[in-house]
């Protein structure tokens, strides 16, 4: 959760009078809330925590960020299933899981 | 260095080294704040990297690690009753409060759903009207933007059945407090990156100056971190005590001005109890007065429950600094991720867990464990 991820603005459009975006996470694509960075354009790079751009990144540190995160599986920590990942460590079996909705 | 070849960029990671090796002539104490650099250090070895003289100290920069235990329980009380939605980050599942965690609320029958964005658990709310939905909202200066937004945003549209259970907390009282307690070994700060995105680094000038401390803003990529130690070891050989932006690219002096107005708006500063370390004023936020409406501990009146911390867990000196993870007597046989004494070995993001994770079992025990002293 305290992991910020860079991704690259793909859309955007006004939602309930909020500025979002559609925001790709190397392959992961995720809403995004633009209020915080409200000039923030189409095709521009930014930091991403938690459904919401921080700061803007320029493409390469955002690119070799966005490696080294797949690199040492932080992405699947990330964006991966809570559930499944809870029970694992939990020592039970995620298929006896009943899952939400 | 043997294991440099998996840098990104080795040759850089290289020079950064050497500079550090050469600049370096008496020990050094420097503590990274921040739970993702701590992880970085741990799996790339960083620490073996440095010269002998630079010890890294892990901080309390985990917020799943210091939520206090009365905050998860009072999340697990609510989660319980019936007619609530209780949306949480999923990092706070396998968190224990006393003798259970939200995945086994879950498991009894508790409506626990886990959300990737604070926004999402708002339009659970909206979706269903007839259901009180609840986000556990925690979490550090980067965190606190976003949930400040939801709240502004579900009073805007006139969300009702949505609330917050808020415990949020802040770097600067943090390092105020540790740099303040009588058993403070910490020479040197690197500072959380983004944290300061959002907040700028116009806190730190002060602390740095009051405690003599150089205070670098690093990033928590490998060669971020080597770029803080090495500015801050500079600093330190050569008597100074500045704040440094080693992370420039997404760190401006000023942070993010929109965010940190959302923050003075919709929250308030209060004192806040960390886990296993104990209040420290100033260093948490709360939901102002004027949306107290959307306050989670009010509308399910917990704010009566009161939970002491388990004796045996000592994760509040791991936090300050003043135990390593592996010199915990419990660290890998009582306390392992499965079985998790407290939040620093259950969160992925904590100390214990970096070390249990990346086998740092081969480390020496240190011959003596310094006593814990509270730090306020």
């Amino acid at each position: 959760m305290c992991l910020a991820v860079p991704g690259r603005v793909l859309d955007i459009e006004e939602r309930d009078g909020t500025r979002m975006a559609t925001v790709d996470f190397g392959g992961v694509v995720k809403e995004v809330c633009l209020e915080y960075l409200p000039d923030l354009q189409v095709g521009e790079y930014a930091i991403v925590h938690v459904g919401f751009a921080l700061q803007r990144l320029d493409e390469e540190s955002a690119r070799q960020t966005l490696e080294l995160f797949a690199e040492l599986g932080m992405l699947q920590e990330e964006f991966g299933d809570p559930w499944e990942m809870a029970a694992k460590e939990a020592g039970t079996d995620p298929l006896e899981e009943v899952r939400n909705p | 260095m043997k294991y440099i070849d998996e840098f990104q960029d080795p040759e850089l990671a290289r020079r950064l080294l050497d500079d550090i090796h050469a600049t370096v002539t008496r020990p050094w104490a420097l503590m990274e704040v921040c739970g993702g650099q701590t992880h970085s250090i741990i799996r790339h070895g960083l620490d073996q990297l440095l010269p002998e003289q630079v010890e890294l100290i892990h901080g309390p920069g985990c917020p799943v690690c210091v939520t206090p235990l009365e905050v998860i329980d009072k999340a697990l009380e609510i989660a319980s009753r019936p007619g609530v939605i209780f949306c949480s980050f999923g990092d706070m599942l396998r968190v224990p409060g006393t003798g259970r965690d939200l995945f086994q609320v879950r498991g009894e029958g508790g409506d626990v759903r886990v959300v990737y964005s604070p926004l999402d658990a708002l339009l659970i709310a909206q979706r269903n009207p007839d259901r009180e939905v609840v986000f556990f909202g925690i979490g550090f200066e980067t965190t606190a933007p976003p949930n400040a937004m939801t709240v502004h945003q579900a009073r805007r549209l006139g969300i009702g059945n949505f609330s917050m259970l808020v415990s949020h907390v802040r770097v600067p009282p943090a390092i105020e407090a540790i740099m303040s307690s009588p058993s403070c070994r910490v020479q040197g700060f690197l500072a959380a990156g983004h944290v300061c995105s959002v907040m700028g680094v116009e806190e730190y000038p002060e602390l740095a100056e009051r405690f003599r401390v150089p205070i670098v803003v690093t990033g928590f990529e490998p060669l971020d971190i080597l770029e803080g130690v090495r500015r801050a070891v500079r600093q330190l050989e050569r008597g100074e005590h500045t704040v440094d932006n080693a992370y420039a690219r997404a760190v401006r002096p000023e942070g993010n001005p929109a965010a940190r107005a959302m923050l003075e708006d919709v929250f308030e500063v209060t004192d806040r109890a960390w886990r296993g370390i104990g209040v420290i004023p100033d260093s948490g936020w709360r939901l102002s007065p004027k949306y107290r409406d959307h306050d989670a501990e009010h509308r399910f009146a917990v704010d009566g429950i009161r939970t002491a911390e388990p004796a045996e867990c000592r994760s509040g000196e791991v936090l300050q600094g003043l135990l390593k993870p592996h010199e915990c007597e419990a660290f890998g046989t009582l306390c392992t991720p499965r079985t998790p004494l407290g939040a620093t070995m259950v969160s992925s993001e904590g100390a214990c867990a970096a070390y249990y994770l990346y086998r740092r079992l081969d480390l020496p025990a240190t011959t003596t464990v310094r006593e814990a002293s509270p730090v306020v």
